[in-house]
């Protein structure tokens, strides 16, 4: 015997937006695992999280498949995540100009980890991946050029990694009585003054006279 | 080399072979280098064979200062990039922080953005063509350009305060009205603009010698554009109608009726030609930006992300708070990412942001256009000769605040 509270037909899904169609799409024309999430952020971004391994497989597909033509490689940077076990996110922006639309692609690798190199499928992409290594130590496998493009000559570290701090290591001058640059270490003035607004006024609730004021706060807590 | 060879064998292989190949270093103190950029070029004869830039002598680290910065200090630094029009990278920041917020300028905040941007385009395309011109031996074009960018910065100066360092497009809006009288003075302007981009084409255009230095030199294919990452005027002077502002329209840029000059041959003097018709049509869509003005605010309404009024803070404790709060603390931003693009005058500028959920960004890359045109400098110039070199660097825009970041 049916249940008359129980639907009869299926709900029709919502139709998907042309973004989410394409993630779809992206992640149906390659083999499972390849691609471990897709998402379309705040419905205007499309993202794709993809494995490392399969990259240089998954970005000629992106470029030569004319359903997504993604002819343009427009930027690659790194995100540098400390706490988690694969430090580096390798974030590559892409465009197509046929189809007018945009795909993110984020692999995650750690420091010592190489990352298939993408220069073979993008020829723009050689300064993109020396900035990322230059900033991040984050080494492209395959990438033929893969020198320092950013810090000075002779730079040692990586200094968009967040343990780097802000001021450096070394300081340079020039030196009237050698007639020469010289590199020093860093010496401050003053302490680096970096504030905490992380822990504001909402740390004292129980001010005396107060109470009116923070109720609503107390009591949700 | 095998030892074992007996001498005399040895002898009649080896040959000297004279090789007129020699390494120059061009640059970083150059007037034709537009900053400072250090090119080592290995010259057969004066052919250009490999043409290898060094980059970041004016690398300042701004992607690492802004993520000690909250969201209203990190975009100064945004006139510091491609400082010959600051204000359209302030606007991408702005984009960028007002897209992960979730919220919208108002619509006069967006007129008087896109008008502020166009006047960029303008002011960066006048120093581009001129100082260009200056560099293939032209010097009349950069002493009439000035004069017309001089005009334009004062405009800059009356709405923000400051030649260059505007600091005037906030997230959330601008940060203050335009002052009465402005409007009058920039249609005042333009009355008179047209008339100079005419002077300048006849001072360039048809110039017999300006094409000889120009035509068919660092000729790009528009495949080898997109391959390239290529934007802005460089990639439609190759022959791709691709133009953000039409593509992917962002502020008030649909409500504008403007034409996107395409070249086809892609050489250095077609990238020349595009940016004298961008000028024009900057020139068309100000004129609109002035006609169709709406009133209203310029900000949000929301004193958690924009200040509010100095009279009020003299009356009201909570817009004082409000207006302590935002300039120590500032806004914390939802976590999440977005890519924003704008075109901005050299082509598409874009900011990749990281926000945390804290009151600073957690990761800022900046996406310059010219970073990806230099890269092209050894395809664009290899074959060519050295004085060649110098005409492909001036039609590339090369602004080195942006490149080296």
């Amino acid at each position: 015997m049916a249940d008359e509270t129980l639907p009869t037909e299926i709900a029709e899904p919502a139709p998907l937006t042309a973004l989410e169609q394409l993630v779809a799409d992206v992640i149906a024309a390659v083999p499972a695992g390849v691609i471990a999430s897709g998402r379309v952020v705040r419905g205007a971004e499309a993202e794709i999280f993809a494995a490392r391994d399969a990259l240089p497989a998954l970005m000629t597909m992106l470029r030569d498949d004319p359903r997504f033509a993604f002819n343009q490689c427009v930027d690659l940077c790194g995100v540098d995540w400390p706490g988690r076990a694969e430090r580096f996110e390798v974030v590559y922006n892409l465009l197509s100009l046929q189809l007018n639309h945009r795909l993110r692609v984020v692999i995650t690798t750690d420091a010592a980890t190489p990352v298939p190199s993408v220069v073979s499928i993008w020829a723009s992409a050689t300064w993109y991946e020396r900035e990322a290594w230059d900033m991040y130590g984050i080494v492209f496998e395959g990438q033929p050029d893969l020198r320092r493009i950013l810090t000075d000559y002779g730079f040692e570290g990586h200094p968009l990694r967040k343990d780097f701090p802000l001021t450096g290591f070394v300081e340079v001058r020039y030196d009237p009585e050698r007639q020469a640059v010289v590199y020093e270490p860093v010496k401050l003035q003053q302490d680096f003054r970096n504030f905490d607004f992380l822990s504001p006024w909402e740390g004292m609730t129980t001010l005396p006279g107060d109470e009116k004021v923070h109720l609503n706060r107390i009591t949700r807590e | 080399m095998s030892t074992s060879t007996p001498e005399t064998a040895a002898a009649s292989e080896t040959r000297t072979v004279e090789y007129d190949s020699h390494t120059i270093n061009f640059g970083p103190q150059h007037p034709a280098a537009h900053g400072v950029l250090r090119l080592i070029l290995e010259l057969k004869g004066e052919v250009v064979e490999r043409a290898d830039p060094h980059i970041g002598l004016l690398h300042r680290g701004t992607e690492k200062l802004i993520e000690h910065k909250t969201y209203l200090q990190a975009l100064p630094y945004f006139d510091r990039l491609d400082y010959v029009a600051p204000m359209a990278q302030e606007h991408a920041f702005a984009i960028a922080t007002e897209r992960l917020l979730g919220v919208e300028a108002p619509l006069r905040a967006q007129y008087i953005r896109v008008m502020f941007a166009e006047i960029s385009r303008i002011l960066n395309h006048i120093l581009n063509i001129t100082t260009y011109a200056l560099d293939v031996g032209a010097t009349t074009p950069s002493l009439w350009g000035f004069e017309q960018r001089e005009i334009l910065l004062e405009v800059y100066e009356a709405a923000s305060g400051s030649h260059y360092h505007a600091n005037y497009v906030r997230p959330g809006g601008v940060a203050k009205d335009l002052p009465p009288g402005l409007l009058e003075k920039i249609s005042l302007w333009a009355d008179q603009f047209p008339k100079f981009v005419d002077d300048i084409e006849r001072l360039l255009t048809g110039n017999r010698i300006f094409k000889q230095r120009t035509v068919d030199i660092g000729i790009m294919t528009a495949e080898q554009a997109m391959e390239w990452g290529f934007s802005g005027p460089c990639i439609r002077a190759s022959g791709a109608a691709w133009d953000l502002r039409r593509s992917q329209p962002y502020d008030i840029y649909d409500q504008l009726d403007f034409e996107v000059p395409v070249g086809s041959h892609g050489d250095c003097y077609e990238r020349y030609l595009v940016r004298v018709a961008e000028m024009r049509e900057s020139h068309k869509m100000i004129r609109q930006c002035i006609a169709q003005m709406p009133g209203g605010p310029v900000k949000l309404a929301d004193n958690k992300i924009t200040p509010p009024k100095r009279g009020e803070m003299k009356r009201s404790m909570e817009a004082l708070i409000h207006h302590f709060k935002l300039y120590t603390e500032g806004y914390h931003v939802p976590e999440g990412s977005t890519y924003s693009v704008v075109e901005a005058p050299k082509g598409e500028f874009g900011v990749y942001l990281v926000a945390d959920g804290t009151n600073k960004p957690y990761r800022c890359h900046i996406r310059a256009p010219g970073f990806a045109h230099l890269q092209a400098m050894e395809v664009l110039s290899k074959g060519h000769m050295l004085a060649d070199a110098v005409s492909v660097i001036g039609s590339l825009d090369i602004v080195f605040g942006e490149i080296d970041r």
